[in-house]
């Protein structure tokens, strides 16, 4: 009796310690970047190729920075709940188009000139926010997916929210649902913005 | 059948391996920081397909990060300030071996603490083993001895 009574002990303690680890989502790598300053860059602006931008021009503000590509599949399916977002609430939300042609796999980027690279990412982003709603104040066009590292980027999309002294409050991994919208990043928000 | 499956598969993953192989070869032209970049990826995991090391893996971003690390290796970083890079950006999850701290402690000392545990029950076990064996190894008292006998006579009598 005392004798089945442990080892059914230690089998529900296995189970128990199973299931919590196999109900962790294993892409939900906790990013170090969370509590430290949004690393600096400076892009060129989708709307305006001549003009560029970085956090540092956000200094003061809480804003959001997404990114995405027209090639990434998950982004379609979060883009209503981004379009919803930007008609409703007033932060700026910022796209980072990442790796927009060399990400896409399409294409031989040994045969491609740079310039040939930009003219088309720039063309795709624009045609791809016109076909399905644009939320974001500004797109910054990342070719290279160089700021993409400094960010950690490691699965499009992905969200930061980042507040008025520049430091990154959050990072959401994935497409952004409605719910995480609504029960993580708005409260953030708020609290940020008060 | 099988066979030819299997040397379908086996000649299309050597093809795949000498296509990559080829893409990065124009830029692999230093074999001392070739080596250290192999070093240095085999210890690093790529994030996109999380059980391969960015050596390994033809993911987009492991490609980026070995290109980053060349980079790196040629502005003449140190082993170190190169790891340091990823672990700023990725966390200590792009370690294969990583640091003993706080919230590593099961993972490094899990192991030795359940072969200890293990150890323990298995020599338990077989003290009690033993005492239950020597109890039961009493010979037979004087009238234990014929009722045995008596039960053997009924069995086969002669």
């Amino acid at each position: 009796m005392n004798r089945y009574f442990w080892i059914l002990g230690g089998f529900a303690a296995l189970v128990a310690l199973l299931a919590v680890g196999l109900g962790l989502n294993p892409r939900d790598v906790p990013s170090p970047l969370v509590g430290k300053p949004a690393p600096a860059f400076n892009l060129a602006v989708l709307a305006s190729p001549e003009k560029t931008l970085g956090p540092k021009d956000m200094q003061g503000k809480v804003w959001l920075l997404n990114v995405w590509a027209s090639w990434c599949v998950s982004c379609r399916a979060e883009h209503p709940v981004l379009v919803e977002f930007s008609k409703k609430v007033d932060v700026p939300l910022l796209g980072l188009n990442y790796k927009e042609v060399r990400g896409d796999g399409e294409f031989d980027m040994s045969k491609m000139p740079v310039d040939e690279e930009k003219k088309l990412a720039f063309q795709r982003a624009n045609k791809w926010l016109a076909d399905h709603g644009n939320p974001y104040s500004l797109t910054l066009m990342d070719l290279d997916g160089r700021v993409g590292i400094d960010y950690g980027v490691y699965g499009v999309p992905e969200t930061y929210v980042i507040d008025k002294a520049g430091i990154i409050r959050m990072k959401h991994t994935g497409p952004i649902s409605p719910e995480i919208l609504g029960k993580k990043i708005m409260p953030l928000l708020a609290e940020l913005n008060k | 059948m099988m066979l030819r499956a299997l040397i379908f598969a086996l000649f299309f993953a050597s093809t795949a391996a000498i296509a990559s192989s080829t893409t990065e070869a124009a830029l692999a032209s230093d074999p001392v920081a070739e080596k250290r970049l192999q070093a240095l990826s085999e210890e690093l995991r790529c994030l996109v397909c999380q059980n391969q090391t960015i050596a390994d893996s033809n993911a987009e971003l492991a490609q980026d990060l070995r290109r980053e690390i060349r980079g790196m290796i040629k502005e003449g970083k140190s082993d170190k300030e190169i790891v340091d890079f990823m672990v700023v950006r990725y966390g200590d999850f792009v370690l294969y071996r990583p640091p003993v701290k706080g919230i590593t402690l099961l993972l490094w000392g899990g192991p030795i603490a359940l072969m200890i545990f293990g150890l323990f029950a298995l020599q338990r076990y077989l003290r009690q083993r033993a005492t239950r064996i020597s109890a039961a190894d009493q010979p037979l008292s004087a009238d234990e001895a014929s009722r045995a006998e008596a039960l053997l006579k009924e069995l086969n009598p002669k």
